[in-house]
């Protein structure tokens, strides 16, 4: 469905190059959904531009639902839907008005620009605001409209950028009821980005982590966690001495993992935290060694940024 | 011009004019403009020395055409403002990434603003009629498409100038303000240039608006045989094209 080779954008600033993108590749196939994540200012919605025929690239190509971005902008416009940062709705029109005329835009007929108005109004519980001004409307509700915009030609690939910004939780489980609805039912692909960390990793099943424009990893956030971050097992024992003899009987076990003792801890770095555990435990009880306390912590994609780049994600974000 | 342009021009002209159509207040205001224009400066034209000679009988037949051009100047040089605030929205952007006809965008926001100036002419001339003003309803149609046309430069003009200025309203407004008085006094729109000095005169005589306005004059008095038709029509079309090419290459720049 996109496929990028290379892709890079540069911007001007002050007489100074910013590299905003630097030479990405990356693959999404049909039906995929795929969250772009990284800090502000790491990217994401350049690359989403580019994709979306809205910034042509410095270099590189990307074919996207099979038109290239540069050769054939027209037939890529045709075949995406783009849910932006923005509100897509003017301001003075009415709900249901907006939703025709953007039926309209993508050659429906009149009539059939009505029939899928309707069925969207109805299906993103938007039909009681039907004849209100968007000017009028609720945060959520103009994210529900923006939503309902981008879907009325029923789009076989739709990019969203950080479509719950500045939404509450209920709005934001709200529309990811929506978005989740629209895959199952449509099977469309879905490439969103976003800055939420809890939202690439509940929501989304492959994330590409970004940062300072080039791509750092990219996998599903379980083996994403997995292999980068690991989980964190600790079990405290009574005596130092029984520590030190625990990581003697950990550095037995089969699973790769990274020890560390400190006075009476024991932590364990692995990849399934949940396996080890138990088997941990066995083991020490085997040896003579009793544990008192066992914690196992999963790791969250924050964990996942911080090995590779060694920021918070957290941080970067509050720091822009 | 493209089929495709021409069926997407409709579907951006429906967008633009449905709010207005929805709220018929808002239509009834924009007919304040030109009965205000026609109020204050009717009592002035009867008297005024040197006008006399302008047009045969009454003033307002040279007067009328004025009006109509400066008020299609007037609402197509701000097509763009409505742009500034859709591009902050973000629905500017949607717009730019559905498959609508680059040319179509530009040309459907110019003919909205145009769109209201068709009433306001009705309205102006039903007005002035029992004042000797003779209306010759050929003339006046193709004056309107050629304001139409002229509107459809200065509206492209506008919009590109709305993307340059992008978040500096300012420079929007200033340069439009800028551009737009010595523009319509240079073009002898509602004072005659003959009176004025040389200089005016020769400025006058390269500010293609010079020539729309006169072409009007010559159309709303049914004069279809002179050269200044042909001249108006010229001057109009240019500008149309000029607004296009400037209008898209602004917009295929801004994604540059």
């Amino acid at each position: 469905m996109i496929h990028i080779r290379g892709l890079t954008r540069h911007f001007r600033v002050k007489g100074e190059t910013v590299e905003a993108v630097r030479g990405i590749d990356l693959d999404v196939e049909e039906g995929e959904l795929v969250a772009f994540l990284g800090p502000n200012g790491a990217g994401k919605s350049t690359t989403l531009r580019m994709l979306t025929t809205l910034l042509r690239p410095t270099s590189g190509t990307a074919t996207v639902a099979g038109c290239d971005v540069l050769a054939d902008p027209a037939e890529v416009r045709r075949r995406i839907g783009h849910i932006g940062q923005g509100n897509g709705a003017g301001h003075t029109q009415r709900v249901r008005d907006e939703l025709v005329s953007q039926g309209r835009c993508y050659g429906l007929s009149r009539a059939q620009s009505r029939v899928r108005a309707d069925g969207l109004l109805a299906s993103l519980d938007l039909e009681p605001l039907a004849k209100r001004t968007v000017s009028t409307l609720s945060g959520g509700q103009r994210r529900r409209l923006d939503i309902a915009i981008g879907l009325v030609h029923r789009p076989r690939l739709l990019f969203l950028d950080e479509p719950s910004a500045g939404l509450d939780p209920q709005n934001r489980a709200n529309l990811w009821e929506h978005i989740l609805r629209l895959r199952k039912e449509h099977g469309t692909t879905i490439f969103l980005t976003t800055h939420y960390l809890e939202e690439a990793d509940t929501m989304t099943e492959r994330v590409m982590v970004i940062d300072h424009g080039t791509l750092i990893a990219d996998g599903t956030a379980q083996q994403l966690k997995a292999n980068l971050a690991g989980d964190l097992v600790t079990v405290t024992l009574g005596e130092e001495a029984e520590a030190r003899q625990a990581a003697e009987v950990a550095d037995r076990m089969t699973a790769s993992h990274e020890t560390g003792v400190e006075g009476t801890t024991i932590r364990l770095r692995v990849a399934r935290g949940d396996e080890v555990l138990p088997e941990f435990l066995r083991a020490l009880e085997a040896a003579g060694i009793k544990a008192l306390t066992a914690d196992l912590r999963r790791p969250t994609l924050d964990d996942v940024f911080l090995a590779l780049t060694g920021r918070s994600l957290r941080e970067s974000d509050s720091v822009e | 011009m493209s089929m495709k342009v021409v069926g997407d021009t409709g579907i951006v002209l429906a967008r633009e004019l449905r709010p207005a159509l929805r709220d018929p207040f808002s239509l009834a205001f924009s007919l304040i403009q030109p009965l205000v224009f026609l109020g204050l400066f009717g009592p002035l034209l009867s008297d005024m020395p040197g006008l006399e000679g302008v047009g045969d009988g009454t003033p307002w037949q040279w007067f009328v055409p004025g009006i109509l051009v400066m008020l299609g100047l007037s609402s197509t040089s701000m097509s763009g403002y409505n742009l500034l605030i859709e591009a902050q929205t973000g629905s500017h952007e949607r717009m730019l990434v559905t498959p609508l006809s680059r040319s179509a965008m530009l040309i459907g926001r110019a003919l909205k603003e145009i769109a209201p100036l068709l009433v306001q002419a009705l309205l102006i001339i039903a007005l002035v009629m029992p004042f000797g003003f003779r209306f010759y309803p050929l003339g006046a149609l193709v004056g309107m498409f050629l304001l139409a046309t002229l509107g459809v430069g200065l509206g492209a003009l506008s919009y590109a100038l709305a993307i340059v200025s992008k978040d500096r309203e300012w420079l929007f407004y200033g340069a439009t303000q800028t551009l737009l008085f010595p523009l319509l006094i240079l073009s002898g729109m509602l004072l005659p240039l003959d009176m004025g000095p040389a200089w005016m005169r020769a400025v006058g005589q390269v500010n293609p608006l010079t020539y729309v306005v006169e072409g009007e004059r010559a159309l709303f008095a049914g004069d279809f045989g002179g050269s200044a038709v042909l001249y108006g029509a010229m001057a109009a079309f240019a500008m149309a094209v000029v607004g296009l090419v400037v209008g898209t290459r602004t917009m295929r720049r801004a994604a540059a």
